[in-house]
């Protein structure tokens, strides 16, 4: 094992116990805006469709990248927005103004 | 390290704060939207960086002038499908494109996976380190492609939401499974592209075979459960890629999605390994069967009275379930909310676990129709307000809502339930008899304190609305 394979593990292993302690302490009221949120964080794949982008030079890597890169992008440009306008629902009571134009958190 | 990939993992680190402080703070409805815009940030400033590290050229790699154009293309058309869809998306159909989206991720998992094998395999050997993280990511990122698309397709009502089996299905989607496990072993043994293709598909096949089997009923909790499974998908390409954010950031949503799945399983009076194994779960056109014998004495009642013991209620709580969803009146739900509120009387909505679609379905649907959140109640709080309740209004509820989950040796003893019995008295808005998911007449239905108002939620809560204001205007 190598000495970056082990800090690796040892980041993994600790996201892992975050993750836990975290996502325990949400009230079921937000548990699908949650899991969506969850769901656009994973988008974070789109970093790994960045970097595999000087790895490849050859026409079947160009399509995979394409695919890699669509793919992410739609994860965490989706997630993000959709999370977001299901948050903009949950509004105080006797909040008068009408709700803002949904807003585009990335474009 | 240059100057440059410090400053990154720096900025990674950041944005890895920016994620768990994000989702930390959507454990309140005051500070969630604040938390997703956190989180979103953390994640531009991961993607711009990423972009100067591989511009940068210090990882040994440059980008060909084809390579910025697939990868630009690839962003742009991902980008605009994500936001078309999430903007245009109806609430009610909003889990299938959760689903959508989880497909995706997983498949871009997958992807990032078989380009870095294919390039690593044509100069050497790789070792263990390197083949492990490779297959077992193409495994699970196939695995929720397929079984997130199944998913969605069932949640949309283009693939039945029954139970699909055909004959020989089981022994298949475990020769699959088998399949998938044998090419793992081999990519580690002997790494060759064609071993990662056996893996790339049996778990594609096994994907699809999972999920067909389990009824629509279940679908939240397959949802969820696939999910946490692109969570660590996406940290099995963060060591191939010996990447921090993408491990971080993966086991992040691979135990948050666990926990999440366990939670919604454990509402649902139902261990995950059940579900997965293909259990009861019959599918949404259960709730729509025929009137039973059993229940021949329950008592009707129409919207006349109905409107008038709400009207002259002090306290009312509404309790919506999947019927109201189904119907999508949750809009007419809450202006009937929000008129008797008018008149003084105290409302909430009951809001069980698993009320809807997904655990805080519910909640989402009905903020859309404007009603405010501290008229939410989530069932431990509320059940103890049953007992001073004037009028329970039961919206195409059906289990949660049945009595007998408190006694033992039926299909949802234990399963938590909504005290709607403890009411003074309770309507009930349902088309008909008929069972819900588990199959199962409702005591509640036979209480003599209930009232049934045989029709569909959106029809029933117009003419409900209509007599209200006829009635008390």
């Amino acid at each position: 094992m190598t000495p970056a394979l082990i800090n690796d593990l040892g980041l993994f292993v600790l996201a892992l116990l975050v993750g836990f302690e975290v996502i325990s302490k949400i009230p079921a009221t937000l548990h699908t805006p949650m899991m969506s949120g969850a769901n656009s964080i994973h988008g974070v794949i789109v970093v790994g469709a960045v970097l595999i982008a000087g790895l490849v030079d050859s026409p079947l890597g160009y399509v995979l990248l394409f695919i890699a890169a669509a793919f992410a992008a739609m994860n965490v440009v989706g997630g993000y927005v959709v999370t977001d306008r299901m948050l903009g629902m949950f509004k105080a009571p006797r909040e008068k103004q009408p709700a803002a134009p949904e807003r585009d958190v990335l474009t | 390290m240059s100057t440059v990939e410090i400053v990154i993992r720096l900025v990674y680190l950041v944005a890895a704060v920016g994620f768990v402080i994000g989702l930390h703070m959507m454990r309140s409805p005051a500070t969630a939207r604040k938390g997703n815009l956190l989180s979103a940030a953390g994640m531009l400033a991961a993607i711009v960086a990423t972009f100067f590290l591989v511009a940068d050229g210090t990882l040994g790699f440059r980008v060909t002038t084809w390579g910025w154009f697939a990868l630009a293309g690839g962003l742009l058309v991902g980008s605009l499908a994500g936001l078309g869809g999430a903007r245009r998306v109806q609430m009610t159909a909003m889990p299938q494109l959760v689903s959508v989206f989880n497909a995706v991720g997983g498949g871009a998992a997958a992807a990032v996976a078989i380009v870095d094998f294919l390039r690593v395999a044509g100069e050497s050997a790789p070792g263990a380190e390197f083949t492990i993280p490779v297959s077992l990511d193409v495994l699970i990122g196939a695995v929720t492609f397929t079984g997130s698309l199944i998913a969605a397709g069932k949640l949309q009502g283009w693939v039945s939401g029954s139970p699909l089996t055909f004959p020989g299905s089981r022994v298949l989607s475990v020769l699959s499974a088998l399949a998938g496990v044998t090419g793992v072993v081999l990519v580690v043994v002997d790494p060759s592209v064609w071993a990662l293709m056996v893996v790339l598909i049996a778990a594609s096949v096994f994907g699809v075979l999972m999920v067909l089997p389990i009824g629509g009923a279940d679908m939240p909790v397959v949802v969820s459960l696939l999910n946490a499974f692109t969570g660590l998908a996406v940290a099995m390409a963060g060591f191939v890629l010996s990447n921090d954010i993408l491990i971080i950031a993966g086991a992040l949503v691979g135990a948050s999605g666990a926990i999440l799945t366990k939670l919604m399983a454990d509402a649902m009076n139902r261990s995950v390994m059940a579900i997965m194994i293909g259990g009861f779960g019959v599918g949404d056109s259960a709730a729509s069967g025929a009137a039973t014998d059993g229940m021949a004495d329950v008592r009707r009642t129409d919207v006349d009275d109905v409107a008038i013991q709400l009207a002259y209620a002090s306290k009312v709580i509404i309790v919506p379930g999947y019927g109201l969803a189904a119907a999508q009146a949750q809009r007419e739900a809450g202006e009937l909310g929000a008129m008797l509120a008018d008149r003084g009387i105290t409302v909430y909505y009951a809001i069980h676990p698993v009320a809807g679609r997904m655990p805080g379905h519910m909640n989402v649907l009905l903020a859309e129709a404007d009603v405010p959140y501290t008229q939410l109640k989530e069932m431990d709080e509320v059940n103890p307000e049953f007992d001073t309740c004037d009028v329970a209004l039961v919206i195409g509820a059906n289990d949660v809502t049945n009595p007998a989950a408190r006694r033992t040796g039926n299909a949802i003893s234990g399963m938590p339930i909504l005290d709607v019995d403890k009411a003074h008295s309770i309507v009930v808005i349902k088309r008909s008899l008929g069972h819900g998911y588990a199959g199962l007449d409702n005591e509640l239905y036979a209480n003599p304190k209930t009232g049934m108002l045989f029709a569909d939620a959106k029809k029933g809560l117009t003419g409900l609305l209509a007599a209200v204001k006829e009635n008390v205007a």
